[in-house]
């Protein structure tokens, strides 16, 4: 044996080495997992999914029509009023957050200091934790009531109600990731043109918020991201009806309310369960280039 | 690590053995499978049949009456429970396998329907209400019916429904609709039927059907005419065991040929007074008169 005082510890096959390797090959799992899961998930929705797109899909029935009928004797697959209720109700979220969400991360990085920046942040972030199912029942129970008061409308269940419910719910999200984008403006930016005798409202509207337009974008993007897969509170809120909208009063159904309310009672392997599959697999590729987009918007950031 | 790992299936065996103690080989136990409408009471049944009798045990399980009737099908439940009867094909097919099933009438379902309470409309036929939710049907405002109801400004009729997999929303559309009807799109789909009662409560509007099960004091419920001129039949407990009401169903469990010992048991239970006061509890009709004094 030539001791080696200095690597001894850790060559001697103690607790603590296998310790070491254990916790080591354990965050190498958690590190890799994501990978993992998003390659399993990908492939099941796709396996599942696939066999309608090729035996039974008709593409001009499935974008062109709005009859959804899965389970009648002669069963249509037109998910025209699905495509166009999440449209709708998402496009509306983004129209409510955006001016909630920019205007709350500039206060928050530009106006605020101290205790108050950091309590506001800690309120943003609380907003985020809240459940989707309590937004549902928001938007059944106070929402709906207040809409049918307020317009005079003969139900509350509508785009609007599931869009302002999804901007709320969104909005945090955009808050925390336009806030960073603001954060990571250089102050020297901010100093400069303070120096040249700018004020607070001038610094932001024409330095910092031009610097940060990249990070807003794909703060904007993620939102919508987030809204576009939410299910549980717009399938309480938006009236879950086949309908193609023509003003935010009408009830409509999203593509994510349609899998959730009607994958639990289908028969595993049928035409209707594979059809909803499908309607997984557009979500899927739909969220997915948003989130790209919103990434690639992040990496070209440097260049400014 | 080696160790670790031991361990753990060691603890995982521990846990298995320890679940399937309850099971012990003098314990018969049927398997009960299918309708969601029938599920509570299933459940409630043999909740209560433990204390009847404890060697049997009873293990329920939803899915919808479609579940049900294939795991009767290929033999892996001792009972299915349906809310629709058997299709021909399904029988034909259960033949080919060298059996006949056997319908036994558990109990009965009304699907009332549901309005505001502030809808003057008391009473409605099933030509109304086919021309208020089939395609092709004409009725789309209140005023269609010659009525106005107050908080109703719109005059829109809001059609409440059921998402298109519940056996509710399948037999209301062959009960209502006709065989080759369809609904009108652009009805609200609840998930549940008490989803449907809870929307009508709070909107003028509105017209929905759900279980009987459902009623609350807050929602009207009208009575029903089978044709224009007949008589037109409130939905109750009462008419709908005797069958008058035109919208109701019968619930069934199926057997594999005629039940015998332990299924035939539990069954004769279920439809004596004493099963039958629990299907009355939960809202669906007996199959015949029960006395529930106790």
């Amino acid at each position: 044996m030539t001791p080696k005082p200095l690597k001894n510890t850790s060559d001697t096959l103690d607790f603590a080495w296998y310790l070491d390797k254990a916790v080591e090959k354990l965050v190498f799992l958690g590190g890799i997992s994501g990978i993992i899961f998003i390659v399993g998930i990908f492939i099941f929705v796709f396996k599942e999914g696939l066999g309608f797109i090729i035996a039974n899909m008709d593409i001009a029935e499935f974008f062109g029509n709005p009859a959804w009928r899965p389970t009648s004797d002669e069963p249509t697959y037109g998910a025209l009023a699905l495509i166009a209720g999440t449209a709708s109700v998402t496009g509306l979220a983004v129209l409510t957050a955006v001016p909630f969400s920019i205007g709350s991360a500039i206060y928050i990085s530009e106006f605020s200091t101290g205790r108050t920046q950091e309590f506001l942040k800690i309120l943003i972030e609380l907003l985020a934790a809240i459940p989707s199912v309590v937004w549902g029942f928001i938007g059944l129970s106070i929402m709906n009531p207040l809409i049918i008061d307020l317009f005079n409308v003969p139900i509350g269940l509508n785009v609007l109600n599931a869009g302002v419910i999804l901007g709320l719910m969104a909005a945090p999200i955009m808050t925390t990731i336009a806030e960073d984008a603001l954060k990571a403006v250089p102050d020297q930016y901010r100093e400069a043109a303070e120096a040249l005798g700018a004020t607070k409202w001038q610094v932001t509207f024409n330095v910092v918020l031009p610097a940060a337009k990249k990070g807003l974008m794909s703060a904007v993007l993620l939102g919508v991201g987030r809204g576009f897969g939410e299910t549980m509170a717009v399938l309480m809120a938006s009236g879950h009806s086949i309908h193609l909208p023509t003003s935010p009063f009408d009830s409509v159904r999203a593509l994510t309310a349609t899998i959730a309310a009607e994958l639990g009672e289908t028969a595993i392997g049928s035409e209707h369960y594979r059809a909803l599959f499908t309607l997984g697999i557009l979500l899927f590729i739909v969220t997915f280039f948003i989130n790209l987009t919103a990434d690639i918007i992040v990496r070209g950031k440097g260049d400014r | 690590m080696k160790i670790s790992v031991l361990s753990f299936f060691t603890f995982l065996t521990a846990c298995g053995s320890g679940g399937s103690e309850g099971t012990n080989s003098s314990r018969t136990v049927l398997q009960n499978k299918g309708s969601d409408t029938l599920v509570n009471v299933a459940q409630a049944w043999a909740e209560a049949y433990k204390d009847v009798n404890p060697s049997v045990a009873i293990a329920v399980t939803g899915g919808g009456s479609g579940t049900g009737v294939s795991a009767l099908l290929n033999g892996t439940v001792d009972l299915a429970n349906s809310s629709r009867a058997l299709k021909k094909k399904e029988i034909d097919l259960a033949k080919s396998k060298g059996f006949s099933p056997v319908e036994n009438i558990v109990g009965y379902d009304a699907l009332a329907v549901y309005l505001h309470p502030s809808n003057p409309i008391e009473a409605l036929s099933i030509e109304q209400l086919k021309s208020i939710y089939g395609e092709g049907g004409t009725t789309n405002k209140w005023s269609d019916l010659g009525i106005k109801i107050p908080g109703c400004d719109s005059d829109e009729i809001v059609r409440v429904s059921r998402q298109n997999n519940s056996g509710t929303y399948a037999y209301f559309k062959s009960a209502v609709l006709g065989k080759k009807g369809e609904y009108k799109l652009g009805s609200r789909d609840m998930h549940g039927s008490k989803d449907v009662v809870d929307l009508v409560e709070k909107t003028a509007c509105a017209i929905g059907y759900s279980g009987l099960a459902y009623a609350n004091d807050h929602v009207k419920m009208p009575c029903i005419k089978k044709e224009e001129n007949g008589a037109c039949v409130k939905p109750t407990v009462q008419t709908a065991s005797d069958r008058t009401f035109p919208i109701s169903r019968p619930l069934f469990m199926y057997t594999r040929g005629t039940p015998e010992g332990a299924t035939k048991e539990y069954l004769d239970w279920i439809k004596s007074d004493k099963g039958q006061c629990i299907i009355l509890k939960k809202g669906y009709a007996p199959i015949s008169e029960t006395n529930c004094d106790t």
